[in-house]
């Protein structure tokens, strides 16, 4: 059996917060909780949480642009995490990031041939001038911009073309992977849309690999093939996107599909009641205990654990 | 009651290509109690015409036309008259909270702020109202101490504090610019629940102004679509979002992805409109929405579209709108 | 670069600080520049049965205590005004930059180390340690430049790492990180072109810093030492004939003053052109 393309294996992530004695240790701050994922060559995983739930951690952790705490992230059957600096430099190819801001993204001293350029640097093959300016003409042609733009700065485009220049970035050395932390979240409706199509009709094109990170449920039910609902650093719900759209078990999920505003004018929804916290949070309780509806004393004295058939894993005492 | 009357509203802005139409020739009217939601892109003129309705565009920009609001022209007073109709008379909520609030002041400082300008409430008075206000958004006092920080709230806590503010005076007129834009999607319903609520319970008409065609259908019962500056369609929105008629509309809808779309069958794409909004100095002549429209003939390219009147409550401005049949 | 030059200008003719303030400083300039070529007379043209005369048709100026003419005075004073600051400002960008560059992308102990070696530099009295460091060192305008430049130092390391800092949060850095680059090419590539305006702010300010220094040592002899003329020798020169010859005081006097406003003029006009400019291209 092929091995996944990334194998995301009990990842924790802690930060160190401030510290309010002089003589106290640091409180520790848990952004990750023991993340365990899969992601095969050819598929879009979706990763679903609100702000500050850990997502964009976790895709800098997958980039390794941050260190784990503890686990491992494993590319193509290696170990990210255990390998020479030298090594890490040159894989670094085969997996590149599109932001979420088109506007801090981009450097705005630079003209858009070094931009989309950069990440050549880091091929073994050292191109000289005339081959880069080549390769990044006809990449920006595939992202439907102009090839002759490349003496163009930044701030000469829009949100939606500036972001098809991040995506002629993360495509120019042909990557495996692509990490797509809210790219479409800060462009126009009908912008958006035009990006979203680029970007699967390159996956078609290059068989490439997504995780799509986006708090958009819209989007990404459109976009991926599997999602992880994560809440508060741990993944609450997992599964293929048609399974977990039609049956989201979890309650934090449910909240979070019943929240989206419908856009037909006459589906008026009813209010969610208030929730009235059940009982106290501890550290050993499930995360979701002070919004859960269905909370019962098993989730105070523990957190459950991702359980489910395969296709669908939910972390709930009181899955339905 | 008609409450406010935007009459052939026009603003021109000083660009760094000179001076541009942002809005032009911009007419609604609403009566108490209303909401009205505004719906369009970037560079649409959604935020700008908020900002005229408050009198609160750059020193260097041009107004025109007139916004009468209770048969007062409030386009054409001076600056000490209209700053005792802002904040009193239309209170209005921005898209980011924390550039909004002052990060230095004292939440409950801030929500007298409006208290001591607009009423002649002593402290002890304020204060009360501070509390009451304090309540009604959410944020009772014996967990939100007034003493607390911009800082030390969450971003829909401080969307409540910018509420609070907003209303502090009872204002005729709610404007909500992309309140929710910013935030996460529970907190957004919270929110939107929270400013309808609000609306409905004191009477206040409420101008909600959004890109999100679900928050507009979940607040608005008027809406009006705004592209580069001219008002495109404009109606109930049971009638605009059941039966749209400006290809632009159309597109939009046709653009965003619908939770529950993992259902259907078939290869997933979206439509897109074709093009980009096009910059304000290189609007094309005639309709500007032309140069992106299937439907585009020639009088379209030469001639912009006056008001069709499709029903009671719903114009469009195009010479082609789509009729129920040409719609799938 | 140059497009982005001419929009400079645009922006700046708008602004009364850039425009008043590049008048004085471009004017300062030429003629420093202008000694290279021609002074109406040489300053070593000590003549002194001309000396104190009154402003004529051949003296503009008059002339001083040496009759040598007070307008090549200046003139040559000007360009060594120029030479001076110049340098002392070469130097703290030379090694300051750098200095803040590293404390920025290293953080950790690095940063600390420098760090502190900027607050030991800071709590010397700049211009009472530069007159120390003549004073040991002897006399002279090498020796002047570097006491003035090794206090250039700690304020373009302090500005650099500050800007720096900020930048590195900036998402394209993250994005260059993807890409395999490292900290080293990054600070040259990415840091330094986005900090740029701040420097060149910041040495608009230094260099008129620097002048006065300058002027400041020489006036206690220290500096620029004769045949060479220096503003702040002339008025230290001046001191003795102050009763019946105020104009020898004042015409350097003025020249200090009026270029050093000239220039922190400039460097005002020039951050407002800058920052605007930059958060309007988004």
């Amino acid at each position: 059996m092929k091995h996944p393309l990334v194998k995301i294996e009990g990842v924790y992530k802690d930060y160190q917060l401030p510290k309010k004695y002089l003589f106290q240790k640091a409180p520790v701050f848990r952004a990750l909780h023991g993340i365990t994922l899969e992601l095969n060559k050819g598929t879009s995983f979706g990763i679903v949480g609100e702000s500050g739930c850990g997502k964009s951690t976790l895709a800098r952790i997958v980039m390794a642009l941050d260190k784990p705490t503890s686990g491992k992230v494993f590319f193509d059957g290696r170990d990210l995490f255990n390998m020479p600096a030298r090594d890490l430099r040159h894989l670094r190819r085969n997996f590149q990031m599109v932001f979420q801001d088109p506007y801090g993204s981009l450097n705005p001293r630079k003209n858009i041939l070094g931009i989309v350029a950069e990440p050549l640097d880091t091929l073994k093959e050292k191109l000289s001038f005339a081959q880069k300016k080549e390769r990044v003409g006809q990449i920006l042609a595939e992202v439907g911009l102009n090839s002759s733009d490349t003496d163009k700065f930044p701030h000469e485009f829009s949100g939606g073309q500036r972001q098809r220049i991040a995506i002629a970035r993360a495509l120019i050395t042909r990557p495996a992977l692509i990490v797509a932390d809210e790219s479409v979240s800060a462009l126009d409706v009908s912008v958006q849309a035009q990006v979203l199509n680029l970007m699967m009709d390159l996956q078609e094109k290059y068989n490439l690999t997504y995780m799509f990170i986006s708090h958009d449920l819209s989007v990404v039910e459109y976009v991926t093939d599997q999602i992880a609902v994560i809440y508060m650093g741990q993944i609450v719900e997992q599964g293929t996107t048609k399974v977990l759209f039609q049956n989201p078990i979890h309650p934090y999920t449910q909240t979070l599909l019943r929240a989206v505003p419908d856009v037909n004018p006459l589906n008026r929804k009813k209010k969610n009641k208030d929730i009235i916290p059940l009982f106290e949070k501890t550290k050993e309780s499930c995360p979701f205990l002070d919004r859960c509806t269905r909370a019962t004393k098993t989730c105070v004295k523990n957190a459950p654990e991702l359980l489910g058939e395969e296709g669908h894993l939910v972390a709930c005492f009181n899955a339905d | 009651m008609v409450l406010l009357q935007v009459q052939d509203l026009s603003v021109t802005l000083q660009t760094a290509h000179g001076p541009q139409e942002v809005i032009s020739h911009i007419n609604f009217s609403m009566n108490a109690g209303e909401k009205l939601g505004i719906v369009g892109e970037s560079g649409c003129g959604k935020s700008i015409t908020a900002l005229a309705l408050m009198s609160l565009l750059p020193p260097d920009s041009k107004i025109n036309g007139k916004v009468i609001l209770e048969g007062l022209d409030i386009a054409t007073l001076n600056s000490r008259e209209i700053c005792s109709i802002r904040g009193n008379r239309i209170g209005i909520i921005f898209q980011e909270p924390m550039t909004a609030l002052n990060p230095v002041k004292q939440i409950g400082a801030q929500v007298s702020e409006s208290i001591y300008l607009h009423t002649k409430l002593n402290q002890k008075q304020a204060l009360e109202r501070v509390i009451e206000l304090m309540d009604k958004v959410g944020l009772p006092v014996n967990r939100f101490p007034l003493n607390l920080y911009p800082h030390q709230l969450s971003g829909g806590q401080r969307q409540r504090v910018m509420i609070a503010m907003a209303i502090a005076c009872n204002p005729d007129i709610l404007i909500a610019d992309e309140p929710t834009t910013a935030l996460d999607v529970t907190v957004q319903e919270q929110i939107l629940n929270l400013i309808r609520d609000l609306a409905d319970s004191t009477g206040m008409a409420l101008v909600m102004i959004s890109h999100d065609l679900g928050v507009i259908a979940q607040t608005a019962e008027n809406v009006m679509v705004m592209y580069t500056g001219n008002v495109v369609e404009m109606g109930s929105t049971v009638d605009v979002f059941q039966n749209m008629q400006h290809p632009y509309t159309h597109g939009l809808f046709s653009a965003i992805p619908h939770v529950g779309s993992s259902a259907q069958p078939g290869k997933k794409r979206l439509t897109s409109i074709p093009g980009q909004v096009p910059e304000l100095h290189l609007r094309p002549n005639g309709c500007n929405f032309a140069n992106r429209c299937p439907r585009a003939s020639n009088i379209c390219r030469e001639k912009e579209p006056m008001a069709t009147r499709v029903s009671d409550h719903h114009q469009v401005w195009c010479y082609h709108p789509l009729n129920r049949e040409d719609k799938k | 670069m140059f497009k982005t030059l001419a929009e400079l200008l645009r922006h700046g003719l708008k602004n009364w600080s850039f425009v008043i303030g590049g008048t004085i400083s471009l004017l300062f300039f030429m003629v420093a520049f202008l000694s290279y070529f021609w002074t109406p007379y040489s300053v070593e043209d000590i003549n002194i049965s001309e000396r104190l005369l009154k402003p004529s048709a051949e003296y503009l100026l008059g002339t001083d205590h040496f009759g040598r003419d007070i307008l090549s005075m200046l003139i040559m004073g000007a360009k060594n005004s120029v030479i001076v600051a110049f340098v002392a400002i070469g130097i703290g960008i030379g090694c300051g930059v750098p200095l803040g560059l590293t404390a920025a992308a290293k953080k950790g102990w690095i940063d600390e180390f420098i760090m502190r070696f900027n607050d030991l530099t800071f709590a010397f009295p700049a211009l009472i340690s530069a007159i120390m460091i003549t004073a040991i060192l002897g006399p002279g305008s090498v020796n002047s430049i570097i006491a003035i430049g090794i206090f250039n130092i700690p304020v373009f390391a302090r500005v650099t790492r500050g800007a720096a800092l900020s930048i590195w949060k900036r998402e394209f850095i993250l994005a260059a990180r993807s890409a395999g680059k490292g900290p080293f090419k990054i600070s040259i590539e990415h840091i330094l072109p986005n900090i740029s305006s701040m420097l060149i702010v910041q040495a608009t300010i230094q260099f008129a810093l620097g002048i006065l220094a300058e002027a400041g040592l020489s006036y206690l002899g220290l500096g620029t030492q004769p045949p060479m003329p220096s503003w702040g020798k002339m008025l230290n020169e001046a001191q003795t004939f102050m009763h019946f010859a105020p104009q020898l005081a004042i015409y350097p006097g003025a020249a200090i003053a009026l270029t050093v406003l000239g220039l922190n003029l400039f460097g005002d006009g020039l951050r407002d052109v800058l920052d605007p400019k930059l958060r309007r291209s988004r």
